[in-house]
């Protein structure tokens, strides 16, 4: 029932330092918690239990109240993230045009459903929120790359880039 | 910190640098005379364009045009949206104001060598707009600008949203300065009121009540937020705003502070907006190094400051309440109301909360009037709004118009209509708090009102047209989805309500339910309108009660005939081969994943091989072996 | 008063006029009317989440919940129309559909808010059909289990544990339909930094939340012919176990409690009250050492569980200011289980020792580390309250046509300050009359310590004992306690002995006690009724003084020895450890 990751924490001694000089900053600023968590993710990609206990302690709260926010927001994970992060649009303009086929290609091909990580580690799927790249809609994202008007069989090939 | 007098000088100066940008005309190009710069260079930097690289665009230029040391000759500037994001990425040259659409950074070094070395128009380039002949050549010819009419946008697509100086060009903080100089907090607010601007974020209350209301709590600290919290799915207009002109929000922050008695903002983004958060990061950096903001800005004695704070991913987070837990670091779990944020809001201080877009109105306002402001838009709904244009529509991107603009006008003269000679079905406002509007209203002036009385709303203004292939049901039940994804789970009305309002929809494009699951399906969506914590909820209905309105025809084919007839809906699906057209080539059945087509012992006149069948209780209805026909003998419905 | 601005307001046609500030809800009660509640909690739990109390308010496009909707002057309300019925209803309906429906053998069958207020309305539990969301097995730990299906998400628990308790254990974790209340990480209360208080539990409207019950293991001890069953409750048990078979609140049901324990079986009834007692001897006397001789000082409290678990996870610097004695409970069971043993010649490990408790974390307190003597556990079985009234109708016990019974000898003997232990600051007293009395050698003219009496968060005064003024403190809620561990950590605690107690109110308020309904809870000062109880025992007993119980200083001459001397340490003391939290 547990919902951790099951992936085994892997911060090193400079993550750590670097979050905690980031938490002195914020310790005392009003509503810190969201800006703490947000830093906390981009240091280490995933907000995992042994992090959320720092931020927990350095800024007062109980670890329940730093999850009940974590697993508020659709942004911050405790699972974390493939070495390619694909994000396919789920906005309207997006789904309108097809892009619910694009996603399930992308579960097909990578053999993991949207909010996994493929065992590699390589890559991970979301499906997202409108981008607002809606004049290119569908559209599909993998880390900053972005393409647009594409179908279903277009999938493989975007996908083989980066193998 | 620059005095007014600082500011004043800075405009002077820059006079030169943007005079030739007409806001993309044509006319009066002969008789422009060129200051130290010969032509100007803008490129579109709104997300859609720099998902289609025009930053590699704008590098390519740089390089030539230092290549060529055309240095002081060429101003290069990257711009916010232009608008027509379908066409993008876009590139415009002044003075000319030729308009490139589709521009690959091959086309880079053409564009220099022809159209700013030569002088002439790199033809092949120009944008063509749907259901016009000849290319245009300037933007503002275009069918989808002529219509519009920029106030909130102004700026964007304008200058060069991360030089402060290009802003202060176009009277930036200009509007500042006439309120620390010339008017009380009191005359401000008048002047807000009497605009009759109403918040352009979604429900269309009215802007100087909200301000006099704050104005008028009791408390020593107040706060002004701005929601750029901007959720629902297919609106970017707000995005747009801080992308293009940063400033515009900045400013009339400041101002709301000056007529509320705050000293603190709070700009609340998503955190998918990185260009904008990025932008809004530079233009309260340089604001600041001009004392603009900060502590006794323009020397005046009023101080003002503001912090950004990013959303992360929630879409009831643009709900007020919500929006301003979630400041003060919490999950954004709305609070009931009353206390009014302008009572007890933010931190439990009194605290104003305006949208981008509503901002973005203020500072024209404030220098030319409300008079000047109460000329465009209907009685009701003041001024203009903008618009997300998505969908099924030709010219996707975002338009301006004045309120009360007939919605017919925007889908087909601006938006250039429907592609592929479709037929228009039904447009979508207010997201999935809104509703959909049929074929037969589509002359319906697009005002709060106008809005509310057929059951949608304008919501922050996201747009999205709908054709024949779309089905209402599937679209209705999209947005539920949506809603039901995005509810808090703090009340039970919407967290529950929604949720088996969701189970009944999928019933009907499911085949399963009946006549009694519409009318209890209705009653469960007034249910939640009456009951609902939050405008989430009790907005959340709309879209299945606005398409059981106008589309229950659409409804009862599902439930009575067990037909998507828009052929959607896939549990209600069947595809069929005909067998006179099929030639027995067996690439459907080597694409069907479920092994569900097979062969037949009929060959038909004209062809050598037998046709194939599919075995519909085998079939999973992904369509694959539609889409690999190449006979035209499959068929859905 | 005068300043107090009044609001003019019609409801259901009514004229009505309450001070502004008040709730539709609160104006509503005013004349009679009853607006259901689930989520609400005065001051505590404002959320407006449940949406069963909505009522009209005329110009309103939507209808509010009144239980935080502010009345203003010409508001017309309307609290029973059609549309409020419905409404009321449907929202009932949906929280069926996603609710674990075994109301029959539910814990909560009967008392459970959910089903009362389905049953007024006339719900129909079916009515909506689809995904239920929460499914995951409940969770069982050694005090208290969670049943997250039965779960309505009114927050109250989240609300006693955040703002009450301030441990924050629990909370609402993810959104929308998913959204449930857990630990962090969804994991077991076990690997959360929970002090066990059961306060959920109480606030709880439905049979979500529960205490492990142990009534299994008792009814098998007792079917065993082998062990010798030995009881003792606790002094709050009596003031509210009248409750389970509707007495009023504060109703001492003392004599019927002993004859229910003798007819369900039971062996022998002795008394936690004694082993209040026998706490106060060796408690008085480490504070009189403490005082005299030297040691850490303030000196805190150790008989409440929670309030020992809490200072080991959160306060774990302070333990050396705990006293070193074993909660009543372990000292009634520990010197059951040798002095009782030896003396008549029983081998310990065939007694088997029940112990009653208003109280959840007393199942946890038995199970820790050095609370066992002679290599068995002190207590073996911990029933609450509410486990007892279950037990005693499940043996078809009429309770209320149950003559007085009588306690069993010589640990069943006890003193008024044993009963008081029961309220906050009743340990306090009994301390108080205890080490005055030694100190100073002299008889007190007035027992009544009244200024340590009372349900306020955090009560003070200053006593002469001898030639010493001692201050003290007394808090009850942890909300409060943590009030005092800061101002100790921080050296600003002027005390030299404090009382604490984890729940408010002391132990007559525990998580083990009887479930009252949220109306109940909010408009009866039903602490008080029942710390009453205790009092007005205590003022009538001959011996209130814990010196005084003859039984007790017979286990001294006749066992132990010296008060505070090797052997009552090894029996009598315990040691504490520092837990981490995470």
């Amino acid at each position: 029932m547990a919902k951790t990751s099951g992936v085994p924490f892997q911060g090193t001694k400079e993550q750590e330092k670097q979050l905690r000089e980031k938490l002195a900053e914020l310790k005392d600023v009003q509503g810190g918690l969201m800006p703490a968590l947000q830093e906390a993710q981009a240091i280490y990609g995933y907000l995992p239990k042994e992090v959320q206990i720092i931020i927990a302690e350095v800024m007062g709260v109980s670890l329940e109240e730093v999850y009940g926010v974590v697993s508020f927001y659709a942004q911050f994970t405790i699972v974390p993230k493939g070495k390619y992060k694909i994000g396919v649009c789920l906005g309207t303009a997006c789904y309108v045009k097809g892009s619910g086929e694009v996603l399930a290609e992308v579960e097909k091909v990578l053999g993991i459903k949207a909010g996994q990580i493929t065992s590699d580690a390589k890559f991970s799927i979301d499906a997202t929120r409108c981008i607002g790249c809606c004049g290119l809609a569908p559209v599909m994202t993998v880390n900053d790359d972005v393409y647009g008007r594409i179908t279903a069989k277009d999938v493989a090939g975007i996908l083989a880039k980066y193998n | 910190m620059k005095t007014i007098q600082d500011i004043n000088a800075i405009r002077e100066k820059m006079q030169s640098v943007i005079a030739m940008r007409n806001h993309g005309t044509s006319k009066d190009v002969k008789s422009f005379e060129p200051t130290h710069l010969k032509r100007e260079v803008l490129i579109c930097g709104g997300t859609g364009c720099h998902s289609n690289k025009s930053d590699k665009i704008r590098d390519e230029f740089n390089k030539i045009i230092k290549e060529k040391k055309m240095e002081n000759d060429i101003l290069i500037v990257m711009t916010g949206c232009f608008g027509l994001c379908a066409a993008g990425p876009v590139v415009i040259v002044y003075p000319e104001g030729a308009f490139y659409s589709k521009v690959k950074v091959e086309d880079v070094a053409e564009i220099v060598e022809k159209h700013l070395i030569g002088g002439e128009i790199v033809d092949r380039l120009l944008h063509t707009s749907p259901g016009e002949v000849e290319k245009v050549v300037a933007l503002s010819d275009t069918n989808f600008y002529k219509q519009q009419k920029r106030v909130a946008l102004r700026n964007c697509g304008v200058i060069d949203p991360e030089n402060i100086d290009e802003y202060i060009a176009f009277d930036g903080y200009q509007a500042l300065a006439k309120v620390l100089t010339s008017m009380s907090s009191q005359e401000v607010i008048d002047e807000v009121l009497k605009s009759g601007l109403r918040g352009r974020g979604g429900a269309g209350f009215p802007t100087g009540r909200k301000w006099q209301f704050t104005h008028d709590a009791v408390g020593d600290v107040k706060y002004v937020c701005c929601n750029a919290d901007e959720g629902d799915p297919g609106a970017f207009m707000d995005r747009s705003v801080l992308e293009g002109d940063p400033h515009a929000v900045i400013e009339a922050m400041t101002i709301a502070g000056y007529a509320i008695g705050a000293h603190q903002g709070y700009i609340y983004v998503r955190a998918e907006y990185p260009i904008a958060v990025h932008r809004l990061q530079v233009a309260i950096g340089q604001a600041k190094e001009y004392g603009l903001l900060g502590k006794n800005i323009f020397g005046l004695g009023f101080d003002f400051d503001l912090e950004i704070r990013l959303g992360a991913g929630a879409f009831v987070c643009g709900e007020e309440t919500a929006l301003m837990t979630s400041i003060e670091g919490h999950r954004g779990e709305p609070r009931p109301r009353p206390p009014f944020p302008a009572i007890k809001g933010l931190f439990a201080k009194p605290t104003l909360l305006n949208n981008v877009e509503t901002y973005a109105n203020v500072c024209q306002i404030i220098l030319n009037g409300a008079d000047w402001f109460c000329q465009t838009g209907t009685e009701k709904s003041r001024g203009t709004k903008v618009f997300a244009l998505g969908g099924k529509i030709n010219n996707t991107g975002l338009v301006e118009v004045p309120m009360g603009t007939p919605l017919r006008k925007v889908i087909e003269d601006i938006g250039g209509g429907i592609p592929n000679g479709k037929k228009f079905k039904a447009a979508q406002t207010g997201g999935p708090s809104g509703g959909c509007i049929p074929a037969s209203l589509i002359d319906t002036p697009v005002d709060y009102d106008s809005l509310i009385a057929i059951g949608s709303m304008m919501g922050s203004g996201g747009l999205i047209v709908m054709d024949e292939d779309n089905c209402m049901v599937d679209i209705a039940k999209f947005f539920l989805e949506f809603t039901v994804d995005e509810s808090c789970g703090k009340c039970t009305a919407c967290r529950l309500g929604t949720r088996r309002l969701l189970e009944m929809l999928t019933k009907v494009t499911d085949g399963t339910a009946t006549l009694e699951t519409l009318d209890e399906m209705e009653k469960l969506c007034y249910y939640i309108k009456d009951n609902s914590l939050c405008g989430l909820g009790q907005t959340a209905p709309n879209p299945v009660l606005s398409t059981l309105r106008y589309f229950r025809d659409e409804y009862e084919a599902h439930v009575v005939e067990k037909r998507c007839p828009a052929g959607v809906c896939k549990k209600l699906l069947n595809f069929t081969i005909d067998k006179e057209k099929c030639i027995g080539c067996g690439m459907c059945a080597r694409n069907c994943p479920a092994n569900a087509i097979s062969k037949t012992d009929y060959v038909a006149p004209n062809h050598k091989l037998p046709s194939m069948v599919i075995d519909s209780a085998k079939c999973v209805k992904c369509g694959a072996c539609m889409a690999n026909c190449k006979f035209n003998a499959i068929s859905k419905g | 008063m005068s300043d107090i601005k009044m609001v003019n307001l019609k409801i259901d046609g009514i004229d009505v006029s309450v001070p502004a500030g008040t709730t539709i809800l609160e104006a509503a009660k005013t004349i009679g009317i009853k607006i259901p509640t689930l989520c609400y909690m005065k001051e505590i739990n404002e959320i407006g989440a449940c949406r069963v109390c909505v009522v009209e308010v005329k110009g309103a496009r939507t209808l509010v919940a009144s239980c935080v909707f502010p009345v203003s002057e010409g508001m017309e309300v309307t609290t029973n129309s059609e549309r409020v019925y419905n409404a009321r209803k449907t929202t009932l309906e949906l929280m069926l559909s996603d609710h674990k429906k075994d109301c029959l053998s539910c814990e909560r069958n009967l008392k459970c808010e959910l089903q009362a207020l389905s049953n007024e309305y006339g719900c129909n539990a079916y009515r909506f059909r689809g995904a239920t969301s929460k499914n995951e097995p409940a969770d069982v730990t050694d005090y208290l289990v969670r049943d997250n299906a039965k779960c309505i998400l009114c927050r109250r628990c989240v609300a006693v544990c955040n703002k009450v308790q301030t441990v924050a254990v629990i909370g609402a974790n993810e959104r929308g339909f998913k959204t449930n209340v857990s630990p962090a990480f969804e994991e077991s209360l076990a690997a959360s930094p929970c002090v066990a208080c059961g306060q959920c539990i109480n606030v709880c409207p439905t049979g979500a939340l529960h205490e492990k019950s142990e009534i299994d293991n008792v009814k098998k001890a007792i079917a065993d012919p082998e062990k010798i069953v030995v009881v003792a409750s606790a002094p709050a048990v009596r003031a509210a176990l009248g409750e389970e078979f509707g007495y009023p609140i504060g109703t001492n049901v003392e004599g019927k409690m002993f004859t229910a324990l003798r007819r369900l079986g039971f062996d022998k009834i002795f008394d936690v009250n004694f082993g209040a007692d026998m706490t106060i001897i060796e408690e008085s006397h480490e504070l009189v050492e403490r005082l005299t001789k030297g040691g850490v000082l303030p000196m805190i409290t150790s008989c409440s569980p929670g309030w020992v678990r809490y200072m080991e996870f959160y306060y774990p610097d302070l333990i050396p200011h705990f006293s070193t004695c074993k909660s009543p409970q372990q000292m009634t069971g520990a010197l059951i289980k040798t002095y009782w043993a030896e003396k008549n010649g029983i081998d310990p490990k065939n007694i088997y020792v029940v112990s009653v408790m208003p109280c959840t974390a007393k199942k946890a307190e038995k199970l820790r580390d050095n609370e066992q003597e002679n290599g068995y556990p002190d207590v073996d079985a911990v029933l609450t309250t509410r486990e007892l009234a279950k037990f005693i109708k499940e043996k078809g016990l009429m309770f209320n046509e149950l003559p007085d019974g009588t306690i069993d000898n010589p640990l069943g003997e006890f003193t008024g300050a044993g009963v008081i232990f029961g309220a906050s600051g009743g340990v306090m007293e009994a301390a108080l009359r205890t080490a005055v009395e030694k100190v100073t050698g002299k008889t007190l003219d007035k027992l009544d310590f009244t200024e340590v009496r009372g349900m306020e968060g955090i009560k003070e005064a200053t006593y002469k004992v001898g030639d010493l003024n001692v201050k003290v403190a007394v808090a009850n809620g942890l909300k409060n306690a943590k009030i005092i561990c800061d101002l100790i950590r921080e050296g600003k605690a002027d005390y030299q002995f404090i009382e604490i107690m984890c729940c408010p109110g002391g132990c007559i308020n525990g998580g083990g006690q009887p479930i009252l309904d949220a109306y109940t809870r909010r408009n009866v000062d039903y602490k008080s009724l029942r710390a009453n109880a205790l009092y007005s025992e205590d003022a009538k007993l001959k011996l209130r003084k814990s010196h005084d119980n003859k039984a007790v200083m017979e286990v001294y001459e006749t066992y132990l020895g010296e008060v505070g001397g090797h052997k009552a340490h090894e029996i009598l003391h315990t040691k504490y450890v520092a837990r981490k939290k995470y």
